[in-house]
């Protein structure tokens, strides 16, 4: 009977005002593929985290035992020291330096400063052949793809005579043939006697290589299944079982008729020429209606949205977008605007606010000719917009002159909310509206989706967490790999139906 | 006493608010005022280890004629470093436009071309086409401005001395030209003698005594400050009518005395030499107007916007490549007028003019308060950040400070307002 490499015990971590883990026990075996599944925002990524020292010992709770040893990691240095690698869900490679350089950065085989090269190369050459790569060493991490990418970095983690193997998402952008080849890997490593966590979405993937899957929602373990328990079913229910309570605001959908078309839409990937990104997409969405986009992380329905939003996406797009049966022209974000078409992005601080500005100015940004005359704001006007949408959509700020920088997450939604409701849309597009955001922020940001639907808006919501989009929607796509997989009314949607048409999806893309 | 003429829309939250208001418009306020004080400070610095020369009302005059160039372009480079970017370039621009003029004014027989005011006019468009192409490659191909400019920095500066032929200068320019830079405004009104100048023995009257007051630029000065006064006070009445705090009533009136008084002063100063220069007036006007874009006007918004988060602006549907383009096409302009009072206050285009001054130009809007990351800075904040590099050139060049060292100043004083600014930025 193999024994117990690592034991993790009632992690508790809290970021301000969230509970991301909340005594999450995770225990795994030595020499076994351990699956971590759950639905984004369920802690995993949180999780691994915690493990790997990114989060240092004394902002969680709880006990971290390694081959027998209580660990306290510092910092990542700390794990891998112990043996405990992680490849994050982005890859963390220079792609302007080379595969060996890339394998042994911080940890080159130096004296007094001086890289022997020639070591260097050979190690790497015996390690790519590990995991079967064939690639110059000196090849620029640039010019491979992703899925030999994605090798490179095995590659660097078994440099470090790694004991305990992380995956996150490790197959999230690679083709279904780089993918097969790199469980495939993961096999051969189990028989070598490694051990290695997979955190993965992706049912089949965890179905075909993992011996035991651990579940993981709302920051607690649900349960752990053993290989002969392990069904794609039961993986489903125990991910997605919870009941919706009144986390929703009550209200009567009037849904009139259609505002908001989009038709045959293509998009291509903006740097991979050939890679296309949506696959002819067609929607459609009615007057009071909100229609909720389901689907995981790298589905495409933000690459989707921004395409539709004056283009602010991908190259060669393709598609008719129909405002009440009319074609519209959407090449520009103005003109989009003009239209009536509003985008409330999923990354307020990146691409939704001006942090060192004040909270005036944000809200009136889109939408100055409505404070202005002849190009001359009326600063009057202006101040009596921003206090009547700070206001309306419950702003918590000492005054409209505060910076939207220090203000809370659900705040500063608020604030992009109101820029975008100022602009006064026809057609609302919100991309993951409350991500990041607490809970009673929440209730307040439904709220404002269910008046302005009551206002006869079309609303869209594009959402990862699916108990959201069943409490607040009429309508709900399924979107998977650049496609629409399904649609359903919420009334009879589920989140396991939403998630078999994911998977399903996911069966057909292959 | 606001709340009574209108009830607050804020209700309560308006009450608790008021000594947070007048606590914050004085911090938010503070970097503006410190500023202000800093150059007062400096100047009444360099009127006691001069012996009084600074404020001498012939030496006020010679720094607005030295330094209106910098200032001029800094305008135009507050806004490219709001917008994020820089340009290395004006100095050089400023070179070339120079040489361009005497050359259409002097060298080339332009007929009526050659006259200073078409001249003047051709040469703000060819800045204005400069700074456009410059700006297609920074705003439509994404090339770093950094480097954009540099190159406009070499490619200009050659081009100015292969115009000028090799290392000579082309001069002597009309002398309506040169009014530009070295004229004053004509008193239309007619001097007011105040002391009769004191005869000497010879009949011939000595120059500097008696004092004559340029009563034209009195009355302009005049008219200005009850402006000034007069729109504030229209303003906070505006604010208070609909109800929204202004600005504490004691700060506003100690505000509106002092920058009277230190306005009338110069006005003074002005009149009882030979009126206010041509140069200062150009500035003041430009220097309001530029207030009045980056304060009132959506455009001046759009800029801060784009320089506070140039996707989040996009986003909001203003075009950047566009405003990107405007921006520069703005300093082109102005790098080409900051040229042609170069080239007045010469007399002549010279190989080596406005050579550096890009670096006091960007000093002066760093100075003046402005983000090297984009986003934030204040038209006045630049005047004023001129303004002081200009009175330390001044003031040091008048105590025999050896031109190396002035530099070493003028670096540590740019370095000591950046610290400055950054310091309170992480305390606040």
């Amino acid at each position: 009977m193999a024994s117990t490499i690592l034991e993790m015990r009632d992690i508790t971590k809290t970021f301000p005002g969230v509970k991301a883990l909340s005594n999450v026990n995770l225990s795994v075996e030595e020499g076994e593929i351990h699956a971590v599944v759950g639905e984004n925002g369920a802690g995993k990524s949180t999780l691994m985290k915690v493990l790997s020292g990114v989060y240092p010992t004394g902002t969680y709770d709880g006990q971290i035992i390694f081959q027998g040893q209580e660990c306290h990691f510092k910092g990542i240095h700390d794990s891998e020291h112990k043996g405990i690698v992680i490849i994050h869900q982005e890859l963390a490679l220079v792609p302007m330096l080379s595969i060996a350089e890339n394998i042994f950065l911080g940890n080159e085989h130096a004296r007094y400063g001086v890289i022997d090269w020639n070591a260097n190369e050979a190690r790497t050459s015996a390690l790519l052949k590990k995991v079967g790569l064939k690639e110059d060493p000196k090849t620029l991490i640039t010019n491979i793809g992703v899925g030999k990418q994605q090798l490179v970095e095995i590659a660097k983690a078994l440099s470090k005579e790694v004991k305990l193997l992380i995956l996150d998402e490790p197959t999230a952008s690679l083709s279904e043939k780089d993918s097969q080849a790199l469980l495939d890997l993961l096999l051969e490593f189990k028989r070598q006697g490694m051990t290695s966590i997979l955190i993965s979405h992706k049912l089949n993937e965890v179905n075909r290589v993992a011996d035991k899957v651990t579940v993981i929602r709302d920051g607690r373990t649900i349960e752990t299944l053993a290989k002969k328990d392990i069904s794609e079913d039961r993986i489903i229910t125990s991910m997605v079982g919870r009941s919706l309570d009144d986390r929703y605001p009550p209200r009567e959908p009037d849904i009139g008729e259609v505002v908001f078309e989009v038709k045959n839409w293509s998009v291509y990937h903006p740097l991979h020429a050939d890679r296309q990104v949506i696959k002819g997409i067609d929607i459609n969405v009615r007057k009071g209606e909100v229609v909720g986009i389901a689907g995981l992380m790298g589905a495409g329905r933000t690459e989707f949205a921004m395409s539709i939003f004056g283009r602010s996406y991908g190259r060669r797009i393709t598609g008719e977008v129909l405002l009440k049966g009319k074609p519209i022209d959407v090449s520009s974000v103005s003109r989009a605007v003009e239209h009536g078409i509003a985008y409330v992005t999923e990354d307020r601080k990146t691409y939704g606010l001006n942090l060192i500005d004040h909270i005036k100015h944000n809200i009136t940004l889109a939408n100055l000719s409505g404070v202005s005359r002849h190009s001359v704001i009326d600063d009057m006007r202006e101040l009596a917009v921003a206090n009547d949408y700070r206001k309306k959509t419950n702003i918590r700020a000492s005054s409209v002159y505060q910076m939207t920088g220090n203000l809370s997450g659900g705040n500063q939604q608020k604030v992009v909310l109101s820029k975008w409701l100022f602009a006064d849309p026809e057609v609302l597009i919100l991309d993951e509206p409350t991500r990041g955001i607490d809970v009673g922020a929440k209730y307040e940001i439904y709220t404002i989706i269910a008046r302005l639907a009551a206002e006869g808006k079309a609303i869209v919501v594009i959402s990862s967490e699916m108990p959201e989009l069943l409490g607040i929607t009429d309508r709900i796509y399924v979107m998977n790999e650049g496609r629409m997989v399904g649609e359903m009314p919420a009334a009879e949607a589920s989140q396991e139906k939403i998630m078999r048409a994911i998977v399903r999806g996911e069966g057909k893309a292959a | 006493m606001s709340t009574e003429i209108a009830p607050a829309p804020q209700g309560n939250v308006a009450e608790e608010q008021r000594p947070r208001i007048a606590v914050s418009a004085l911090t938010t306020n503070l970097r503006e005022y410190g500023l202000i004080i800093a150059l007062i400070v400096i100047m009444l610095f360099f009127q006691f280890t001069t012996s009084g020369t600074l404020f001498k009302p012939v030496n006020l005059s010679n720094l607005v004629q030295q330094n209106s160039f910098i200032i001029v372009m800094a305008l135009g480079m507050l806004l490219v470093i709001v917008s994020g970017y820089i340009d290395l370039s004006v100095g050089s621009v400023a070179g070339f436009i120079g040489a361009l003029a005497a050359n259409m004014m002097v060298i080339w027989q332009l007929g009526p071309l050659s006259n200073p005011l078409v001249v003047s006019i051709v040469c703000l468009i060819v800045g204005g086409l400069i700074g456009a192409a410059q700006g297609y490659w920074i705003a439509y191909h994404r090339i770093p401005s950094f480097i954009v400019t540099l190159a406009g920095m070499l490619i200009f500066r050659g081009i100015c001395q292969a115009l000028l032929g090799g290392g000579s200068s082309v001069g002597p320019l009309p002398d309506d030209f040169k009014m530009l830079s070295s004229g004053f405004i004509p008193d239309v009104i007619g001097p007011l003698t105040l002391i009769p100048p004191t005869v000497n023995a010879a009949g011939k009257t000595i120059m500097g005594s008696g004092l004559t007051l340029h009563m034209t630029t009195i009355v302009l000065g005049l008219i200005a400050v009850l402006a000034y006064a007069y729109f504030g006070v229209r303003t906070r009445r505006k604010r208070e009518r609909h109800g929204y705090e202004a600005e504490p009533f004691p700060l506003f009136i100690i505000k509106t005395l002092v920058a009277s008084a230190l306005a009338l002063f110069l006005v003074y100063e002005f009149a009882s030499y030979r009126g206010l220069p041509v140069v200062l007036l150009v500035m003041g006007v430009l220097i309001s107007l530029f207030v009045f874009v980056t304060k009132r006007m959506t455009i001046g918004r759009r800029i801060y916007a784009m320089g506070g988060n140039a996707k989040a602006a996009q986003l909001s549907g203003i075009n950047t490549e566009r405003l990107t383009l405007m921006v520069f096409i703005n300093m082109g302009v102005l790098s080409a007028l900051g040229g042609l009072i170069i080239a007045a206050r010469l007399g002549q285009a010279v190989p080596a003019a406005g050579l550096g001054s890009e670096l006091d130009v960007i000093a002066a809007v760093f100075i003046g308060g402005a983000s090297a990351m984009g986003g934030v800075g204040q038209v006045i904040g630049a005047v004023v950040g001129g303004f002081i590099m200009g009175v330390m050139n001044n003031g040091m060049s008048i105590m025999g400070v050896n031109v190396d060292w002035q530099q070493v100043v003028k670096g540590l004083v740019l370095l000591g307002a950046v610290i400055f600014d950054v310091y309170n930025k992480n305390k606040a």
